[in-house]
């Protein structure tokens, strides 16, 4: 088995142009992706066997991926390894071990070895929960992104879009040009506070341009905006049938009479992202909690954390966006090659791109706050951990009466996000209830609890116990 | 034969034959490279398996491998997420509680 | 009087002092249940001690949480599920039923298992197996509910729960006598304080100028995805008594395996001294992999969806340190239960309460005394000038 030079877990973004920059210097290169095909979530797109021969209808951006994927496969040294679900990373002596399983239908074990290693794994829908929000229908917004993108299938007929952050407009746009009526967008966020970040947004006018081009297209379908709404409650038997939205004041709590029901097939929803840190946690990587709550990796300058060798670019250090990714990635492949004697000299152009692409990123955090007064729209019934389908009021109890203060003693207590996910979908939802109920203020320690998951996949025992390289030795 | 579904007209999709497999003993169509989420997800199919605890509906959520409500029996597989395996001609998939 | 440690122990001395009518204060340096309790796989054991101290504490324990599961055994998760301990070949089951003829002279239950009969007890055993002793007393419980199901119920009774209340002192009068404790938000009097701080005991024991031996002894636990019932009983290989009992610093496997009430297989379990190193060790998770999927052939194709791992309160003799510390008047002890802490919580916290309320213990405490392995130098600090917090 060959040792890389770097091995780059995720596919997106930050992962292709790391793996890109690091390969132009002929460097070994394993770029590992749990997806079937290059460009992670932003760049998701149909498979080769639907030959779809317009795809940018549906992507942005397209054209500027395809040349990218092309300019990474013309680089011998990068292996694409898609369909590896890494478990586990370890770094011994030097070396980094990434364990992988392969064909989920039946998972075969891989090991990868690398001197140097780029966490680049992303991020996924940041979810509130909500009476009624496990009905079969409602799905994240990134579901109903994925079912279009990469499948072609409409999440629904009547949809309703809702949450919270930019990512709802090219949603809601795609779903209506694909055919799909959109009863409305409920964006939680107030858009007048846009006007707070007036010379960071202007500052950033490529941006605003992709976003009026949403805008038109929602005008275009007719696909009213709501700024300001929440759906704080889906209906349905059996499955979803409709939402109740209402409008929200300031500090996120419905205002009375504003309450009406949607009637509709489908809900999309999703309150901004949060990065998938596990893989770090493993490591002991450092981490910190960014301005919209998430934990995140704690990089410097070259993306390097402050375990030697182990670098992280794109959502993982602060979610910003595939461009701020894409930056990132390249910078974090230019530091893993001057690691390497390679030349690895950052542009200066590029060092400020990512310095405006923050502050664009801060600015859009603070317009597209979590509505605080989401845990006023929860029953005691309510779902909160869906996996191990935890109740809110089974938190509250936890909390008030035995004394569950913090998320390890509150997971402990309630099984909240002991389930399949590891918490995953619920520890922004369970920490904050946890102080709401009269817990500490959830430090960043806490919260990065939360992301401490030894085993990041589900792995077969028979796999794992393979991992015993020291079987064979004597025992002694 | 209906007319394609608008998202493949778009994106001028033209793709390989579509096959069937078996779900809780009725066919769904799919179309090769989809997977068996969203094959039942376009054939209306969107409760996939019963909870544990209250045996209440449970369907697609995240769609992305995160959230492992998709789970469903695959063949002989136990309790795999359906969003991330694409579907094969004769895949017989189950509903169940887990 | 004071309990110091919010795990299990803690909780159970807390619960019979209050019962008893004392007022308590139980202070934690972390959360509640912070510690080894929460990393535990809630084993009501007598299965696997020989006769001596530690199995006639562990009888009682037994009875007691047999008494207390019959009122809250939902709330906690009691289950009464047995033991099954399995030998792989002929030699193992015959140290297997000695073991077993040893443990009845003690008073533990137990009923040799022919080869031919594992099946009927737990039908997805390995086949090739030599038998078996089954054990009715061995329980299960869910150990967290239950260590706050006692803080609850000693709360009940008047007590108070201080989480995030590290005692950084020990109040002592002029002839040495524990009069409280200090933490960093001020003093609190008690007329005596028990030690029940499981694996930092050692540091509170240092603050009243004694010597307690405790030391961490990592364990792993994997957590499968959640099942039907697969496995029946609480199911270990022969070799991990041997495994509990040993000294050694390096690693030991032995294959426990059990299923829980969320439908979820419990694998442990290893034992290894490194500190409280908190990096997940791969190969000691491969090795609990490999173990399991050996008994059980039926889990090679099933996931692991978590690990965690925990740290054991052990002690060089393998026995807790229970009751009075001769050397400190006012200072008590219920630490140093290694694996073994919540099997043996409810007898230890009764017997705190006996010679709390001045009882004759039920048990005679002279083997769990806490100065055994005292140094000579401890007398001469047991009046030592009082240590005072700023």
């Amino acid at each position: 088995m060959p040792t890389y030079d770097a091995v780059v877990i995720g596919a997106g973004p930050a992962g292709m142009s790391g793996a890109h920059t690091i390969g132009q210097a002929g460097l070994q290169v394993a770029l590992v992706d749990a997806g079937p095909r290059l460009g992670g979530q932003f760049h998701r797109h149909p498979p080769a066997a639907f030959h779809a021969t317009r795809p940018q209808a549906l992507h942005h951006g397209w054209r500027h991926f395809c040349a990218f994927r092309d300019r990474l496969a013309d680089l011998p040294g990068v292996t694409h390894l898609p369909d590896h679900h890494v478990w586990s990373v370890e770094q011994a002596d030097g070396l980094i071990t990434v364990r992988a399983v392969t064909d989920l239908r039946r998972p075969v074990g891989v090991t990868i070895r690398g001197r140097a290693l780029l966490i680049a794994t992303g991020g996924y829908d940041r979810q509130l929960p909500f009476p009624g929000w496990d009905l079969p229908g409602v799905l994240t917004a990134g579901a109903a992104q994925a079912l279009l993108k990469g499948n072609l299938v409409l999440a629904g007929r009547r949809v309703v879009v809702a949450g919270s952050g930019p990512f709802l407009l090219p949603v809601a746009a795609g779903l209506g040009r694909a055919g799909a009526t959109v009863v409305g967008v409920y964006e939680a966020a107030r858009v007048s506070r846009f006007l707070r970040h007036a010379t960071t947004l202007a500052q950033n006018a490529g941006k605003l341009v992709e976003a009026a081009r949403h805008h038109a297209t929602l005008l275009r379908h007719r696909i009213p905006m709501h700024s300001g709404w929440a759906v704080v409650a889906a209906h349905g038997d059996t499955h979803l049938a409709a939402v109740t939205v209402a409008r929200l004041d300031r500090a996120g709590n419905p205002v009375p009479g504003t309450r009406r029901r949607v009637p509709c097939d489908t809900l999309a929803i999703g309150y901004g992202f949060t990065p998938q840190t596990e893989l770090l946690v493993q490591l002991g990587c450092a981490t910190r909690v960014d301005v919209d709550g998430s934990v995140v990796a704690d990089v410097d300058a070259g993306q390097r954390t402050n375990v030697p060798s182990v670098y992280a670019a794109g959502e993982v250090t602060g979610i910003g966006g595939a461009a701020l990714s894409e930056v990132e990635g390249v910078i974090a492949g230019l530091a893993i090659r001057a690691g390497v004697g390679k030349p690895g000299r950052v542009p200066r152009r590029l060092l400020s791109r990512r310095t405006a692409l923050r502050r664009f990123a801060a600015a859009m955090h603070d317009v597209y706050r979590v509505p605080a007064g989401w845990v006023g729209w929860l029953t005691p019934e309510t779902i909160v951990c869906r996996c191990e389908e935890v109740p809110a009021e089974r938190v509250r109890a936890a909390v008030e009466q035995d004394g569950a203060t913090q998320p390890r003693t509150g997971k402990l207590l309630t099984r909240a996000g002991m389930g399949w996910c590891q918490g995953r979908v619920c520890a922004h939802a369970v920490s904050t209830l946890i102080t709401h109920f009269g817990g500490r203020p959830a430090s960043p320690a806490d919260l990065a609890t939360w992301a401490n998951r030894p085993i990041a996949q589900p792995v077969p025992l028979r796999l794992l116990a393979d991992a015993a390289p020291d079987l064979s030795a004597p025992q002694p | 034969m209906n007319p394609p579904p608008e998202p493949w007209r778009l994106v001028h999709a033209d793709p390989d034959p579509p096959f069937e497999i078996i779900v809780d003993d009725q066919p769904v169509r799919a179309v090769p490279g989809q997977t068996i989420g969203a094959a039942l997800w376009a054939a209306g199919v969107r409760s996939t398996r019963h909870t544990r605890g209250t045996g209440r509906g449970r369907g697609m959520f995240c769609g992305i491998g995160i959230c492992f409500d998709c789970l469903m029996t695959v063949n002989d597989g136990p309790a795999l997420r359906v969003c991330q395996i694409e579907a094969r001609p004769g895949d017989v998939v189950r509903t169940g509680t887990m | 009087m004071v309990v110091i440690g919010a795990g299990i122990i803690g909780a159970a001395c807390a619960f019979a002092a209050a019962r008893a009518g004392l007022r308590v204060a139980v202070l934690d340096r972390g959360p509640v249940i912070g510690g080894t309790t929460g990393a535990g796989e809630g084993n009501i054991l007598v299965s696997d001690k020989g006769p001596g101290a530690e199995l006639d504490l562990a009888v009682l324990s037994s009875t007691l949480w047999r008494q207390f599961g019959a009122e809250h055994g939902d709330a906690i998760e009691y289950e009464p599920k047995g033991g099954l301990v399995v030998a792989a070949g002929e030699a193992d089951m015959r140290a297997l039923r000695r073991f077993a003829a040893e443990q009845r002279a003690g008073g533990v239950q137990t009923q040799v298992v022919t080869a031919d009969d594992l099946p009927e007890l737990e039908p997805h055993l390995a086949p090739g197996l030599a038998g078996g002793v089954r054990y009715p007393q061995d329980a299960q419980v869910q150990p967290m509910l239950a260590a706050a199901l006692l803080l609850r119920l000693a709360r009940d009774r008047g007590a108070t729960i201080h989480p995030d209340t590290p005692v950084i002192a020990m109040r002592r009068d002029g002839h040495g006598r524990v009069i409280g404790v200090s933490t960093p938000g001020g003093t609190i009097p008690a007329g005596s304080v028990v030690n029940a701080a499981g694996v930092w005991a050692g540091q509170m024991a240092a603050l009243a100028g004694v010597r307690m031996p405790v030391l961490p002894r990592r364990g792993c636990i994997l957590v499968t995805q959640p099942l039907p019932a697969i496995v029946r009983h609480k199911v270990y290989g022969a070799g991990y008594t041997t495994d509990v009992m040993s000294d050694a610093t390096d690693l030991q496997v032995s294959p426990v395996i059990e299923g829980t009430r969320a439908g979820t297989v419990l694998i442990g379990a290893s034992r290894e001294r490194v500190g409280f190193d908190r990096a997940m060790p791969i190969p000691v998770l491969a090795r609990l992999a490999r173990h399991a999927t050996e008994l059980f052939p039926v889990l090679a194709d099933v996931s692991v969806i978590r690990a965690y791992l925990g740290f054991r309160p052990y002690m060089p003799d393998h026995l807790p340190a229970l009751g009075a510390d001769p050397r400190v008047p006012g200072l008590l002890h219920a630490c140093g239960h290694e694996g073994a802490g919540i099997g043996l919580a409810l007898a230890s916290g009764h017997l705190i309460g006996q010679v709390l309320t001045g009882a004759e213990p039920t048990l005679d405490l002279y083997p769990f005394r806490p100065d055994r392995f005292s140094d000579p130098a401890d007398g001469a600090r047991t009046g030592a000038p009082t240590e005072e917090a700023t």
